[in-house]
């Protein structure tokens, strides 16, 4: 089925169904797919190859206050469609009697309807597993090739249509140099380019060129650190998660920067974030029907500003939604960039750690937010701004008051446009837009 | 809606009729899932949810290649479409391949998930009753800020027909019931925020209803809610070098991370570089390695009744068995399934497995246990001088090669001069994979010996969520690295 087909396709199962709704029912309806060809390699060589279509259409069966919620898989084939959404909603009117009203319903009966579309020029899978083993040949190479169709849609009973398409490709990729020595890059966009290829290409042989240096092992302690933007994506990535940015937790007490709510702390008043819709890769609307406004200021000048609601935290807390989503993390986040120059922050380092990439971070003390996670791939320790050896894993523990706050000595004058390249269910269509940051020291115990 | 297995008796015809038997080997693998999702949160119920999810992967090894295709389409039509797909990959990636290597077993057999009391006998306004009930219990006092009580239902039918070039055949029928109860209650002073839940996520497992029963639903949320407020009074956890004492829903953890993680054929053969990472095991090292102390017994055991990872035949269809990965604290044999196996010359597993059908099958973990000792819960205690006995992880960190970790957990219980002491609030440790299992030195008898599993384990490119099974008794290890919160 092609991409416009799916978007037909959509509206026609939305209006059928809206035919057969019953009494005062309203249908909330969203579709997710994709058709992805996707290359796993290691070793510059393939591990596993394939391709996944799949389509996901999730309904909400309002009654009044009443409502209850299911999805199916589409098989696009149209008559088994409409009896499969015919079944579901039989069930989910069956559930709904015995439900009691839901004082936190909300969702968007003002219908704006919208469509954005984009499409891009992505070579054949065969032309670019060529263009990939080239690159790898005679290195080590290992990660991930994924490419196609992305859409999202939203409809409802009440004549309600939204559409958000792409086409795209990303390799997530390393050069391995050895054991856990490796220089990690991503190519990612909408339209395929050999010579931005090589760029990314020559710029990971430099990097593995850097790692064939004598590694060292640093003790545990304090070091000037400059995060680079992979880097602090993870930090951001942990805070969002765990609820910093939306507004239940901010409610019920359990988001990490609880001491900005209670004590009246601040970050750095270099650090401004926002959920940056306009220059995101996500789709504009939500699963209601509300559509995100092309910024949310979360935290402005290092204090807090707003947070992002959903339509249900907005009827529990008795303010206004901005069109987040259930999890209420930012899809498209948003640091600005400082002052300090990108092209020479070696230089601005001058002696510490240069960490390339963090992992797997987590809570040592949430209510504090004192984080951990250990430093990966490319971290370099620097003296007078050169390189003088990569570095072995360390373990930091330190809390974002820290890294983002008092220690915090500036963020690079470029943010770095960062594609979210996770696959669980589905490609994401998240990103991040974030810059680096220099700190004056950061806490490693092991 | 249906099971479909029973419901469309010409679909295994249809799925049947499409594999090709001019490959070297091809597969069809069909999942079908319903599942319920119900939640009571702060004594109101959440929108209930109901996922019906089927499609096949179709898979086919050919000439040196290898190529999938994952459809929702089960027409005639939708299924030869896929068939055409993934001998296109076949045929693009030969001689590109990093193995070859196919399954070869085409076994034939059924597993079904034990129930003693079907998940349908309690009726919907009964699940959410109980949900409403043990909500109540949970919100007690105006320091507890938010709660909630929710229960998963999951039916998964699967279907692997398999066919080779030389005319043989094989089908695996196997269908799971899985039920994942949770409960939690988040209390708040000042800037002191304190979650106590019902095991983490660990309490979970195959089965009917009576899944509740055996980790005590009914009896937990007073308890939950009571500790939770507890730890707003404690102390934080002391920092410094003592004896850890590691509950079985910790031990979930610490077992998953340190030692399921590590021993994974695919990560050690180098797959897995680019997300989940690498390990510090290498393949010289079976046989021979001292992975822990001598107390250290682990096994892969998909046959536990009941256990969240539980299955007869893994997703490339080679029959699953008990089998020690560490014996006596010597390392034997790595989490690898077939295909592995014969890339590293090391010995495995049956544990080649896909999340769902739209996802190709790695080497994943299973049913991983650690086998119990021979002392009683109360021996471990009393013979600690000064520790802190851990319940419940919260928080979860390792690096990539699966070395250096810290562990946090919900709820610490102080220990000095053999006696419990007193409640401490975040409790974490911190150590190396490659010599943290050598400082055990205690390991509990099976009274306290206990079945769980991790519902969401994380691994792969393109990304899988996995349920893992677990079972530990309580473990004691000496002179680790331990601390509290905030700075």
């Amino acid at each position: 089925m092609s991409s416009r087909d799916d978007q037909a396709y959509f509206d026609e199962l939305v209006t059928t169904a809206t035919s057969a709704l019953v009494g005062d029912e309203v249908l909330l309806a969203n579709v997710s797919g994709e058709r992805t060809d996707f290359i796993r390699l290691n070793r510059s060589e393939v591990r596993q190859a394939g391709t996944i279509d799949q389509r996901t259409l999730t309904v909400d069966l309002v009654a009044g206050r009443r409502h209850v919620a299911g999805s199916i898989r589409l098989s696009g084939m149209r008559s088994i469609d409409d009896a499969r959404i015919a079944a579901l909603l039989a069930q989910l009117r069956d559930q709904r009697r015995v439900v009691a009203d839901d004082p936190y319903l909300l969702y968007n009966t003002e219908p704006t309807s919208t469509e954005r579309i984009e499409r891009g020029s992505i070579p054949a899978p065969d032309a670019a597993l060529a263009d990939i083993r080239a690159a790898g040949s005679g290195r080590d190479l290992v990660g991930i090739y994924a490419s196609g169709d992305t859409f999202s849609g939203f409809g409802n009973s009440l004549g309600q249509r939204n559409w958000f398409q792409s086409s795209t490709f990303n390799l997530d990729w390393c050069f391995y140099l050895r054991a856990d020595k490796a220089a990690k890059n991503l190519y990612a966009g909408f339209d395929w380019d050999d010579d931005a290829f090589a760029a990314k290409v020559d710029w990971s042989a430099r990097q593995v060129a850097a790692l064939e240096r004598d590694p060292i092992s640093l003790a545990p302690g304090e070091y000037r650190t400059y995060l680079a933007p992979r880097a602090m994506e993870e930090v951001i990535q942990l805070l969002s998660w765990y609820g910093a940015f939306g507004r239940r937790a901010l409610e019920t007490r359990q988001t990490p920067l609880l001491k900005m709510l209670v004590e009246d702390v601040t970050l750095s008043p270099m650090v401004s974030i926002s959920e940056d819709t306009a220059n995101g890769v996500a789709a504009n609307f939500q699963s209601a029907g509300f559509l995100r406004p092309d910024t949310v200021p979360l935290i402005v000048d290092g204090k807090y500003a707003d947070t992002l609601v959903s339509p249900r935290s907005a009827q529990e807390y008795g303010v206004p939604t901005n069109g987040a989503g259930d999890a209420e993390t930012p899809l498209s986040v948003a640091i600005s960039p400082g002052t300090l120059p990108t092209a020479s922050i070696d230089e601005m380092l001058g002696t510490g750690l240069f960490v390339g990439n963090l992992w797997y971070l987590n809570f040592s003390d949430q209510a504090a937010c004192r984080t951990t996670g250990m430093t990966r791939f490319a971290t370099f320790w620097i003296e007078d701004g050169e390189i003088v050896a990569p570095v072995d894993v360390l373990r930091f523990d330190d809390t974002a008051f820290h890294l983002l706050g008092d220690r915090l000595e500036g963020l690079t004058d470029e943010a770095e446009v960062l594609l979210d390249t996770s696959t669980y269910g589905r490609r994401s269509t998240g990103s991040a837009r974030l810059p680096g940051a220099m700190v004056g020291a950061m806490r490693f115990v092991l | 809606m249906t099971d479909l297995l029973i419901e469309s008796q010409t679909l295994e015809e249809r799925l049947r009729s499409v594999l090709p038997g001019d490959v070297d080997y091809a597969s069809v693998r069909l999942v079908d899932e319903r599942s319920e999702h119900l939640t009571v949160r702060r004594n109101q119920l959440e929108p209930i949810f109901n996922q019906f999810d089927t499609g096949v992967m179709i898979s086919i090894w050919n000439d040196g290649g290898l190529g999938y295709a994952a459809t929702t389409d089960l027409s005639e039509a939708g299924l030869r479409s896929a068939v055409d797909r993934a001998r296109y990959w076949a045929t693009v990636t030969a001689g590109s391949m990093v193995t070859a290597a196919a399954p070869r077993d085409h076994a034939t057999g059924t597993y079904t998930s034990p129930v003693e009391v079907t998940w349908d006998s309690l009726p919907l306004d009964d699940r959410i009753g109980l949900l409403q009930q043990q909500s109540r219990l949970l919100g007690i006092d105006d320091r507890i800020v938010n709660w909630g009580a929710s229960l998963v239902r999951r039916d998964v039918d699967q279907l692997l027909l398999t066919r080779s070039r030389i005319g043989a055949t094989g089908r695996i029928e196997q269908r799971f019931r899985f039920v994942y109860p949770s409960l939690q209650a988040t209390a708040n002073e000042g800037t002191n925020t304190q979650t106590r839940t019902f095991g983490g996520h660990a309490f979970c497992g195959q089965g009917g209803a009576e899944v509740l029963g055996r980790y005590g639903f009914g009896d937990a949320a007073s308890q939950v809610a009571e500790q939770a407020l507890e730890l707003l009074e404690a102390p934080n956890c002391p920092t410094g070098v003592m004896d850890a004492l590691l509950a079985p829903d910790q031990m979930v953890l610490q077992i998953h991370e340190s030692i399921g993680h590590p021993l994974e054929l695919d990560r050690i053969l180098g797959d897995e570089r680019n997300y989940a990472g690498t390990s510090f095991v290498t393949p010289e090292m079976f046989g021979t390695y001292r992975y822990g102390s001598e107390l250290l017994n682990v096994t892969f055991d998909p046959t536990v009744p009941g256990q969240l990872a539980s299955y007869a035949f893994d997703d490339d269809g080679t029959p699953a068995r008990r089998q020690y990965l560490i014996e006596n604290g010597i390392l034997v044999r790595g989490l690898g399934g077939a295909v592995s196996q014969e890339r590293s010359g090391v010995p495995g597993v049956a544990n080649s497995r896909a999340n769902n059908w739209n996802r190709p099958p790695i080497d994943r973990m299973a049913n991983l246990n650690v086998e119990p000792g021979e002392s009683t819960l109360e021996e471990l205690i009393a013979s600690i001088e000064r520790g802190v006995y851990m319940h419940t992880n919260n928080s979860w960190s390792i690096d990539d090669s699966r070395n250096k970790f810290q562990f946090g957990c919900e709820y610490g219980q102080l220990i000095e001069d053999g006696e419990i002491v007193g409640v401490v609030r975040n409790p974490g440790y911190r150590g190396i994979s490659s010599n943290f299992w050598r400082s055990l030195s205690g390991v509990a008898d099976a009274d306290s010996f206990t079945v769980m599993g991790t519902p969401n384990c994380g691994k792969g490119e393109l990304n899988q969520e996995i349920g893992t099974g677990h079972a530990s008794p309580a473990c004691k290890f000496s002179n680790i690295e331990v601390f509290g919160g905030e700075e």
